[in-house]
């Protein structure tokens, strides 16, 4: 049977994290195993190929396109520099000749006799990766990049927008249930992640980016906040390369929801504490999450258990968020699991949980529609 | 080895998801083919598994509970069938996980060989990332930066017609260039060559051999429009099939090791739906509409019935789309941002705040799994599920249309002129619309999925509808298509038997006016011949609906007989006459009519967009949606 429920999002006081870091082409590894790491370091480089360019040199020597190759000055693979002349035709006798000149510095890719085109290849672009947390390069894929671990805290958001952040951590609210309002952020928060409560609204975020703010964890947000925040609609959740001036995490979910209280927890403990975060976001198969990675101080190990492990299923006596309304956001406690299929309001006939709420009213509710609150 | 022609006497049959592997249990009872069993499990291509297999044994071994039979041994499946404990004769599969066959297209004018080959694309079951065209708008620069980051799992060229001109040869030279300098990495597999089929000119194969030849695995196949008045997709969509099992699958995890397990090549999930949805329309000689509405996409299938003039025949025009962000979970804020909210809420018959529904329907999108308790949610996702059916049906439609560029006067001076777009679906002439996917297959209600696709397609005259009970159509799809001499026929049979008893579920039979008139008042009236020999006549307002019950497997016979200028199918004033089949919903008569109205997509093309005619006053429009739910019966429970 394949599961009847959101697996939930991890939040962890101490577990063993590793991020694959890799680069898109071979190229230089600059760690080895068991160096320490900065999350800033870079840990790879390569170079990427440059752009082509296409120039229409039959059409602009006016000849033949299969006369191309003899009035290049230049062969394929041949290096080029930006106002070199690259070829040229004969001329009437001799006279008023026209020159082909290389618009970039780069390599000729390839010359073509059959349509007269030449391709010219932009000089390569460097590109670097970092280590991302701060910890130990544990193994080097050669050419390709390396794997950084680390002991740290660890949440998981539900959303995010925007990519790899870092700053430290900064509490800006009493309690997981209040709102991140704009008069709450000032020039202390600049270069830090700062944590609201159960809200945040577009004016609060653009506040927060005039601050220099790296980024924000908060509960919830109104789906036409962000969209405001954004400047369009998210159609589909596949975010990371957003350019919005900040990170921004949402733990809960779109609406006003308090964050859970374990996740705001454990934010404060490590308040002060450098962290890393990535807004990426993938909702789809291979579900990607956005994270915040607190890495914890040299030496500590992981504590037993501490390590990411699957997630546990369902079972009486734990608590679980109800993720779908009605009673959308709610924490409350698994009383029952009756096996059989049960027919919803909806006349849906699914597997359900029975719960208890805060208030000790219980409800059934569909297994699809909680989420395990993992610790 | 199994004998020449052999009775096949049980199949196993898979479709590896995206995220779920289902499996089927096919065998044979007495003279007839049925569905036995089907298992699912998560399919295990990504980490930590990463190797597809472990999911298919996973869904077998759901199956092997289920039928009490043993199909696994030593961490593979049995075949041939040993005794009736043991085995199945045939082992077959479907596959889209990793995100399918991701295509980009190219062919010299965007919308003549480039549409040809993206047809061809998509009937073989590709997603069609990009089209390049030599008149697509871009430079060439950036038609090669395009390529190089969309990373797609192979290229179709095409472009130019046989016995072209030197200049037509060129272009298409120039695009092969294009691909050559971009030189694109694969998704999958490092040392992996790109496969691109050319289906091109064949003036032009040696000059693109040359240029593509040692940097990518080139395919050259048969031009995809030799001519500009006929397309040749076939070749190119076999090969797309080839390359699909050589290079792609090849290298996504453990596919070598299902490979060397099915008794015919895996087929793209959408390749083999389309498959059988055109053997069906063949057999019985009827136009098809089928959709397959996802988390993430919606597929919609086509077969048209055509006949040439020319050459005195049937033909059946396969048309397929896919709208790649229009869908219930993943998309579900897609459909929101696409539609608009005033067009989803049109179908819901009470308020719900703008900003608390935009919530909603975002925390759908980031928690996809979840299902509608209360009948309010359901209400919502219905009417969510109506405007992406309905988008993506323009969509169809729109592609789904005679060939651009042919010459259909008969002087010189038609011969260049481009004729005007038409869709081939007409709607009028759909015998069966079928509908699957979880909104429309897992409704709580039989009529509801029937109202929601009369809704969004907009059915006219009379239209069997159906929907694909657990959606098997790829696994009968694939079964279909076995090549094997000594299995073709059994094979061929098990999946049309499977497919009519098991598959379908026939909701029944919709009967819709299409006029709207400037007054109220009577649009039709209709006679049944009821089984029992009874004759009922009714006569039907505009904007009436009613539900007549006319049981699975039963018939009426029908007498349409609209009012002046009034078209109920066979146009203006025309009485229709034949027999209409019952289902587990009934008759459904429809005399709400539709309009159509000009509209623009986001990228200003112009298209005709229908519905069904609601009033503008919010109080009328809900009192209408009540008057049409307790009509059809949608949701008795729900107090309005």
């Amino acid at each position: 049977m394949a599961q009847a429920y959101t697996p939930g999002l991890r939040v962890t006081e101490n577990a063993v994290i590793v991020r694959e870091r890799r680069l898109p082409l071979l190229g230089d590894v600059l760690v080895k195993v068991g160096d320490k790491t900065k999350a800033r370091d870079i840990v790879a480089r390569t170079f990427l190929p440059g752009d082509v360019t296409p120039i229409n040199v039959a059409s602009k020597l006016g000849c033949d396109p299969g006369d191309v190759p003899e009035l290049m000055k230049k062969k394929e693979g041949d290096t080029i520099k930006k106002g070199e002349v690259l070829g040229q035709n004969k001329g009437i006798f001799g006279l008023f000749k026209s020159k082909i000149i290389s618009p970039i510095d780069g390599t000729i890719e390839i010359i073509s006799r059959i349509t007269g085109q030449v391709q010219l290849r932009g000089e390569p672009e460097p590109v670097a990766i970092d280590a991302y947390i701060d910890g130990t390069a544990v193994a080097v894929h050669e050419k390709e990049g390396a794997d950084i671990q680390a002991t740290a805290s660890f949440i998981q958001g539900i959303i995010g927008i925007g990519g790899e952040a870092f700053g430290e951590i900064k509490i800006c609210v009493s309690k997981p249930g209040e709102e991140l309002t704009a008069d709450k952020i000032d020039a202390s928060c600049k270069g830090k992640v700062i944590v609201g409560g159960s809200y945040v609204t577009h004016e609060t975020l653009k506040k927060a980016v005039q601050n220099g703010v790296a980024g924000v964890v908060v509960g919830g947000i109104d789906a036409q906040d962000m969209k405001d925040f954004m400047g369009y609609d998210l159609g589909v959740a596949i975010t990371g390369m957003e350019k919005l001036g900040l990170t921004l995490i949402v733990t809960e979910g779109f609406g006003r929801i308090d964050m859970a209280a374990a996740t705001f927890e454990l934010l404060g403990r490590r308040e002060g504490a450098a962290a890393s975060m990535n807004g990426a976001t993938q909702i789809r198969a291979g579900v990607m999450r956005p994270e915040i990675i607190i890495p914890l101080k040299d030496g500590t190990t992981a504590k037993q258990g501490g390590v990411e492990t699957e997630v546990q299923g369902l079972t009486v006596g734990r608590l679980v968020r109800i993720i779908r309304s009605p009673n959308f956001g709610v924490i409350c406690k698994i009383t029952a699991m009756p096996p059989e299929l049960r027919k919803m309001e909806s006349e849906t006939m699914v597997r359900v949980l029975e719960v208890e709420f805060p208030d000790g009213k219980r409800a059934l509710v569909p297994r699809a529609n909680v989420e395990a609150i993992e610790k | 080895m199994l004998e020449k022609k052999l009775e096949i006497r049980s199949i196993l049959a898979t479709d590896c998801g995206s995220t779920t592997t289902k499996a089927i249990l096919i065998e044979k009872k007495g003279d007839e083919y049925r569905l036995i069993a089907r298992g699912e499990a998560p399919t295990t291509v990504e980490a930590p598994f990463e190797d597809v297999t472990k999911g298919v044994l996973n869904a077998v071994e759901e199956v092997e509970e289920l039928a009490g039979k043993k199909f696994i041994e030593d961490g593979r499946l049995i075949t041939p069938q040993r005794d009736a404990k043991t085995g199945a004769d045939v082992y077959v599969s479907t596959s889209s996980a990793g995100g399918g066959l991701q295509m980009m297209v190219g062919g010299l004018v965007l919308t003549m060989t480039a549409e040809s080959a993206k047809r061809a694309a998509l009937g073989a079951g590709a997603i069609v990332m990009d089209a390049i065209a030599t008149n697509d708008g871009r430079l060439p620069h950036e038609k090669i930066e395009r390529i190089r980051h969309l990373r797609p799992d192979m290229i179709l060229l095409a472009g130019a017609v046989d016995n072209g001109t030197a200049q037509s040869k060129a272009k298409v030279v120039e695009l092969a260039e294009l691909i050559a300098a971009a030189n694109p990495k694969a998704r999958l597999g490092i040392q992996y060559r790109l496969p691109v089929v050319y289906a091109g000119t064949k003036d032009a194969r040696k000059e693109v051999g040359d240029v593509l030849g040692a940097k990518t695995a080139l395919k050259v196949v048969e031009n995809i429009r030799p001519v500009l008045e006929r397309e040749n997709l076939l070749p190119a969509r076999n090969e797309i099939h080839e390359q699909f099992m050589e290079h792609v699958m090849a290298n996504a995890p453990g596919y070598k090791k299902l490979m060397s397990w099915t008794d015919a090549p895996i087929m793209p999930t959408p390749g083999a739906v389309g498959y059988i949805m055109q053997l069906i329309a063949h057999m019985e000689k009827i136009n098809v509409v089928g959709v397959d509405i996802g988390g993430a996409t919606t597929d919609i299938f086509s077969v048209w019935r055509h006949h040439d003039e020319k050459l005195d025949r049937w033909e059946e025009i396969f048309n397929r789309t896919v709208s790649a962000n229009l869908g219930m979970s993943y998309s579900v804020s897609n459909v929101l941002a696409e539609a608009g909210l005033a067009k989803i809420m049109r179908w819901v018959p009470f308020h719900v705040n703008e900003r608390e529904l935009r919530n909603r329907i975002k925390n759908k999108m980031i928690r996809p799994t979840t299902i509608p308790q209360s009948l309010e949610e359901l209400i919502i996702e219905q009417a969510i599920a109506r405007e992406a059916l309905r988008l993506a049906f323009i969509q169809h439609k729109d592609f789904a249309q005679e060939l651009k560029g042919v010459s259909r006067g008969s002087d010189i001076s038609q011969a260049f002129r481009q004729i005007v777009d038409r869709s081939i679906v007409k709607m009028p002439e759909l015998d069966m619309l079928v509908g699957s996917g979880g909104v429309l297959s897992h409704a709580p209600r039989r009529c509801q999925a029937m109202l929601m696709m009369i809704d969004s397609f907009l059915p006219e005259g009379v239209t069997r509808m159906a929907v694909d009970s657990i959606f098997m159509m790829p696994q009968l799809g694939v079964l279909a298509n076995i090549q094997k001499p000594e299995l073709e026929e059994s094979a061929k049979k098990a999946a049309i038997e499977v497919f009519h008893k098991d598959c379908l579920i026939k909701l029944g039979t919709c009967i819709a006016s299409k006029t709207v008139p400037k007054r109220p008042g009577r649009v039709m009236t209709v006679t049944f011949t009821m089984p029992d020999g009874k004759t009922v006549e009714k006569q039907y307002n505009l904007g009436d609906m009613e539900l007549i019950p006319l049981a699975l497997d039963q018939k009426a016979k029908v007498r349409i007989v609209p009012e002046r200028g009034i078209d109920a199918g066979a146009g203006p004033g025309r009485h229709l006459e034949g027999e209409v089949e019952g289902g587990v919903v009934g008759v459904v008569v429809d005399a709400r009519g539709r309009i159509y109205t000009a509209a623009a997509d986001a990228t200003g093309k112009p298209f005709l967009e229908g519905a069904v005619p609601l009033p503008e006053d919010d109080k009328e429009r809900v009192q209408t949606l009540k008057k049409w739910h307790k009509a059809l019966n949608i949701y008795p429970d729900y107090n309005f």
